[in-house]
């Protein structure tokens, strides 16, 4: 059967680099599923939950913000932050998102240093979500 | 010939020095593993960002962008990356060598790092700004590098940023380097020949755009810049624990050699003086008998 090559990347490293039967992305608009021969695509995508899949068996990893460029044979996933679900220190996301909801709460922040925590907050509450519903 | 208390008193100090070296070199050295891990890891995001760019730049048609844009260049920044502190060889001399090599009037400059400021104002450059290099530096420090950078590029008061660095080759060798960053030409966007060859490699594709390319430039494109320099300043780093790494283990090596040097110097002044009252001994000895 034909597979993809996932690979995802982000500043402080490489995290995952190896053959995928099928990956969910949290695209902008909604999910998205690439399945292997998926047309040329570049996308964004948010803050969320990215599923792969091999050999029938399911993982998730929670993601930041980034870009996605999709061909038939492989996906490159740029990212700011991706934990694997079972990696999630949930004591400290609970307090990156409560920073930076207290940091957008005062009202003080505008243009890019908003969308920064914003963006922050939006990596915890992902993290917080995946993490929760594995429970 | 120096006295033999002298000698012994330089042997010391030199002793003492090549002890305070030595500390350095090995603190530099497990600074140097990290900022060298750093420096790599971010090269795989560095070269498939370059890529992404590259095959969006290569299918976009004619977006209009600001960052797309090729202007004449009446003002150019530049933005030079040194260190904060010294004892690290030759490593930001080499730099700022080129930097004033390049330089003419149309220039302005912007720092990162105190070595780079102090130089520059020496020299009487226009200094825009200047910034910190911390231990620790992150992407985020160096997004307000870049902002700054980039908000001077769309007001229209400078055409061109350059950035000047000291590339991280191996821990040997680190060049100095200067480097094109806005606005972004086909050229500049395929400034990896790992990223040049794998697109050759898979043909032209045609890409789709979600959301349609002009937005998407949008977001790309700044963030292209902001991660290049933030790359930059990685390389920056492990160049400088890396020279300074060497500089320790030189200069280390160089007092080692000299307390060898002192103590035969030493050893044949004892000597000399073992001799003389020997001789002495013995012709006063002669005149006895």
């Amino acid at each position: 059967m034909a597979t993809l090559h996932l690979s995802i990347v982000t500043p402080d490293k490489p995290i995952f680099d190896d053959q995928v039967d099928a990956v969910v992305l949290p695209a902008h608009d909604g999910e998205m599923e690439v399945l292997p021969q998926h047309t040329a695509l570049v996308t964004q995508i948010v803050a969320g939950e990215l599923r792969y899949t091999t050999g029938g068996s399911e993982k998730a990893l929670a993601v930041g913000a980034g870009f996605v460029e999709i061909t038939n044979t492989y996906v490159k996933v740029l990212t700011d932050l991706a934990t694997e679900a079972d990696h999630i220190d949930e004591a400290a996301a609970e307090a990156a998102r409560k920073r930076a909801e207290d940091a957008i709460a005062q009202g003080k922040l505008e243009g890019e240093d908003l969308e920064a925590e914003q963006a922050l907050l939006a990596q915890a509450s992902a993290q917080l979500a995946l993490k929760r519903k594995r429970k | 010939m120096a006295s033999q208390r002298d000698i012994r008193r330089r042997i010391k100090s030199v002793k003492n020095t090549a002890q305070i070296t030595k500390a350095m070199q090995m603190v530099a050295a497990s600074r140097m593993r990290k900022a060298q891990q750093q420096a790599l890891a971010g090269r795989s995001y560095s070269d498939l960002l370059d890529q992404m760019a590259h095959s969006l730049f290569g299918h976009s048609g004619d977006v209009q962008h600001p960052l797309l844009q090729e202007r004449p260049v009446k003002k150019t920044l530049s933005l030079v990356i040194t260190t904060d502190k010294g004892l690290c060889g030759g490593l930001n001399g080499n730099l700022l060598r080129e930097v004033l090599r390049a330089d003419n009037p149309n220039k302005v400059y912007v720092t990162i790092g105190r070595k780079g400021r102090q130089s520059l104002a020496r020299a009487g450059r226009p200094l825009l700004a200047d910034f910190e290099l911390k231990d620790g530096f992150t992407f985020r420090d160096s997004k307000i590098v870049s902002r700054y950078c980039l908000q001077q590029f769309e007001n229209g008061d400078v055409d061109e940023i350059e950035v000047f660095y000291s590339k991280f080759v191996n821990t040997i060798s680190q060049v100095p380097t200067r480097v094109r960053i806005a606005p972004i030409g086909s050229a500049s966007l395929v400034s990896s020949k790992a990223a040049a060859e794998a697109a050759h490699a898979e043909g032209p594709t045609e890409y789709q755009f979600e959301p349609p390319a002009p937005e998407l430039l949008g977001h790309l494109l700044p963030f292209y810049v902001h991660f290049e320099i933030y790359q930059y300043v990685l390389d920056a780093r492990a160049s400088e624990h890396s020279a300074r790494m060497v500089a320790m283990k030189n200069a280390t090596d160089n007092a080692k050699q000299l307390v060898k040097d002192l103590t035969l110097q030493y050893n044949k002044a004892r000597q000399a003086a073992i001799t003389t009252e020997i001789l002495e001994i013995a012709s006063a000895a002669a005149q006895d008998a």
